[in-house]
């Protein structure tokens, strides 16, 4: 009996909830780290880079809008779906040179339900009612900054990944993603994940290719509010954050080494892509 | 329209105890500067006030040795509850002599009195008095890190609108949070940031702690770029700020930016009129108008317009402008020839471009730099003065029909500082406040400030927040 010929998957970018080709056509090779072929992952392009920001601003004033409950929800049916497809990450991290494949799903899992349990508490933690010295009633609250662009973590393919997206939409932001130059297939299927997670089309939009080639077009992206810049040498992030001074962007400044993503995530990338609202009003009858 | 004669009641200069000149405040003392000396100028009359030293790159480096040193040897290692009775002794000798500030703003500024002396001073000493008890509780002011420690050095550059109290704002929650700090005022109003350093020392600060370095442009440039810096906080225009943070690129620096504005100011049908009038003239005419958060883009609900253009025509025939030391006075004189150039040519071109221009009669002084309160209508959403920080006395008025329509022309802009609703629906107040993307929203109110209250900008307005337990972030390394 001859051995079943297995079903191939292609690798595609996922813009606004579906899974085009590059705009440009344009692929290249992704291998194991000994050099064994597993696919042609889509090459994005500066207009990729355009559509997907394109995307993610249709989506986020929705997404925002969404009850915290609803977003957290959301998050956690993203940690049901990775946990159902434990088995396909193990194998594909193990070709990408995860050291330890089982424990990074592990961790890529628990992450989202740790920030599945953030969206409903931020407004409360980093919020404030104000004792302002004056008939006002005075708070404050923590809203989405907007589109945030991403680029990945190098190195860890899933759980770096999902440690930086995460925080970003649990508050209410979209994102445009730049995944793992070297590493991009354990981000596609994790698009594939979202895709079937009440994840609306657009919040997370993800893009394969030259980390290099595309973060300069996303750091000049006049509708691009923030930039996370995980995934990119120090040398390499003073020219991205030149251009992204143009439109005042936050910028969550390049690591000097990639971090140690099993650490305690803390709340400082949740904070970090939020804005604080004060709203005044007179007491008086 | 009623002519109301007022007797002259002008405060008096001396209170000021304005001297000819002033020094730069580096490690505890004054000294001349390396940069040469600036004329400051009193903008209701041009005379000269006081000459000051200029620092120059040889005084910056002092200065920022001089707040290492005392990061490193006093400031850093004292004890939370220490570092909170420097800072009570400070608000409360700024209270004692609040007077003497308030003159003294007013004749290097221009603003009226009335304003260094209600607002100004008198919140410059609470935000020094709000920070001081912070500066023991730090474990209680971010969540989840009990244990954050300062930054370093901090340097600032501050604008010469409210030039001590955002000498305060950038000052109070930097040393609370155990920084010391070397602030560059504004080249056109450093007169009360100096004296405020006179008061670090009456306080006994210990030297190095707060430096204060006079300057123009370069003075700042050469400071925010200090390698020995750790942190900038930076309040003036977009167009710098943006200059600074590509300066900090790839440094790893902290900033905070707080930077211009063209803020709604939104009036539904349904608002109290009479009150929303003294709020559109508060939201623009209050200190000239130079006012990062003014409400400089007027939005009136159509079916209210006719009304609310005679109520504010009607009410501004009243303000008076004139001698800023005179307690009458509403409207203060611009604070620099400059200022006034650029307000002018926007004017211009808000009338070239098709807006329809009208002040009150207005008596101008002969000597200083005025602009009377102007008002234009039939502004489009393109035109420059519906785009531009004009940051002086000039609004732009513009109308709606729906709720919907107000958001979509209140959010048309790259800024995001502030924003202003009026309506009687508590409903309405909400949800508009929650579309606005602004940073500080006023509803049936404008332009209120208060230490316990977090302000800064959205979008290009800039970004971090200072007042209230998250304006102390800026300043702690979490």
């Amino acid at each position: 009996m001859s051995e079943r010929l297995g079903v191939r998957k292609t690798y595609k970018l996922y813009i606004g909830g579906a899974f085009p080709r590059s705009e440009s056509g344009r692929s290249y090779e992704v291998s194991t780290v000994d050099g064994r072929f597993l696919a042609n992952a889509a090459q994005a392009s500066r207009k990729d880079v355009r559509d997907a920001v394109v995307a993610a601003r249709k989506a986020q004033p929705g997404w925002a809008k969404a009850t915290a409950y609803n977003r957290g929800q959301v998050l956690y049916r993203v940690a049901e779906m990775l946990e159902g497809r434990r088995d396909q990450f193990v194998a594909e991290l193990g070709d990408s040179g995860a050291a330890d494949p089982e424990s990074e799903v592990d961790g890529a899992i628990d992450r989202w339900v740790w920030y599945a349990g953030w969206a409903d508490k931020v407004t409360a933690v980093l919020g404030a009612v104000n004792p302002v010295a004056g008939p006002y009633f005075d708070f404050s609250l923590p809203e989405p900054t907007g589109v945030v662009g991403v680029i990945a973590p190098q190195r860890s393919a899933l759980l770096g990944l999902v440690s930086v997206v995460a925080p970003v939409i649990a508050t209410g932001n979209t994102c445009v993603v730049v995944a793992a130059t070297d590493r991009p297939l354990p981000a596609i299927t994790l698009a594939e994940v979202l895709a079937t997670s009440d994840l609306p089309g657009g919040v997370v939009n993800l893009l394969t290719g030259s980390a290099a080639e595309l973060a300069p077009w996303l750091a000049a992206h006049a509708d691009v509010n923030a930039l996370d810049l995980a995934g990119v040498e120090p040398e390499a992030a003073v020219d991205l954050e030149r251009a992204a001074a143009q439109t005042v962007k936050r910028v969550l400044p390049a690591p000097a080494a990639e971090p140690d993503w099993t650490a305690d995530p803390g709340t400082s990338r949740l904070s970090r892509f939020l804005e604080l609202k004060t709203v005044w009003h007179p007491m008086g009858v | 329209m009623a002519d109301w004669e007022y007797a002259p009641a002008p405060e008096s200069r001396a209170i000021g105890r304005l001297r000819e000149s002033y020094g730069m405040f580096v490690d505890g003392e004054f000294s001349g500067g390396d940069g040469g000396t600036l004329k400051t100028v009193n903008p209701a009359d041009e005379e000269v006030l006081a000459e000051v030293a200029v620092a120059g790159e040889a005084d910056v480096d002092r200065a920022v040795a001089a707040a290492r040193r005392a990061y490193e040897t006093t400031w850093g290692p004292m004890p939370g509850r220490d570092r909170a009775k420097y800072l009570f002794r400070i608000a409360r000798i700024v209270q004692e002599r609040s007077r003497e500030l308030a003159v003294l703003e007013t004749l290097d500024n221009g603003k009226p009195i009335k304003e260094s002396r209600d607002v100004d001073v008198p919140l410059a000493a609470a935000h020094f008095f709000y920070h001081a008890g912070w500066a023991d509780k730090l474990a209680y002011a971010i969540p989840g890190r009990p244990d954050p420690r300062p930054l370093g050095v901090a340097g600032q550059v501050i604008p010469w609108n409210f030039p001590l109290l955002m000498a305060a704002w950038k000052l109070a929650p930097a040393l609370a949070a155990g920084n010391t700090v070397v602030l560059k005022p504004a080249e056109t109003t450093p007169l009360t940031a100096l004296v405020l350093a006179e008061i670090c020392q009456q306080a006994d600060l210990p030297p190095g702690v707060v430096n204060v370095l006079p300057g123009a442009g370069a003075t700042g440039a050469a400071l925010v770029r200090h390698p020995g810096i750790d942190k900038v906080a930076f309040t003036g225009s977009t167009e710098v700020g943006r200059e600074i943070q590509r300066t900090l690129a790839g440094t790893g620096k902290r900033l905070t930016l707080e930077l211009g504005g063209k803020a709604a100011n939104v009036i539904f049908d349904d608002a109290p009129l009479d009150q929303a009038v003294e709020g559109i003239v508060n939201g623009i005419f209050f200190n000239q108008g130079h006012v990062c958060c003014a409400g400089s883009r007027l939005l009136v609900q159509e079916s209210v317009y006719d009304e609310v253009i005679a109520k504010l025509q009607r009410r501004l025939g009243t303000l008076r402008m004139g001698d800023p030391l005179d307690k009458n006075t509403d409207l203060g004189a611009i604070n620099s020839a400059e200022q006034l150039a650029r307000v002018r040519e926007l004017s211009d071109i808000g009338e070239a471009e098709g807006a329809h221009r009208w002040s009150p009669a207005c008596p101008i002084p002969e000597r200083g730099y005025w602009f009377p309160p102007t008002v234009f209508t039939d502004v489009t959403q393109s035109s420059r003065i519906a785009r531009d920080e004009v940051f002086g006395p000039v609004l732009a008025v513009l109308t709606f029909r729906t709720p919907a329509e107000a958001v979509e022309k209140a959010n048309n802009t790259p800024y995001g500082l502030s924003a202003g609703v009026w309506t009687e629906k508590g409903s309405r107040i909400l949800w508009m406040s929650r579309q606005l993307r602004a940073g500080v929203v006023w509803s049936n109110t404008f332009n209120k400030f208060d230490p316990t209250s977090p302000f800064g900008g959205y979008k290009e307005s800039g970004f971090g927040r200072e007042g209230g337990r998250q304006g102390l972030e800026a300043y702690l390394d979490v």
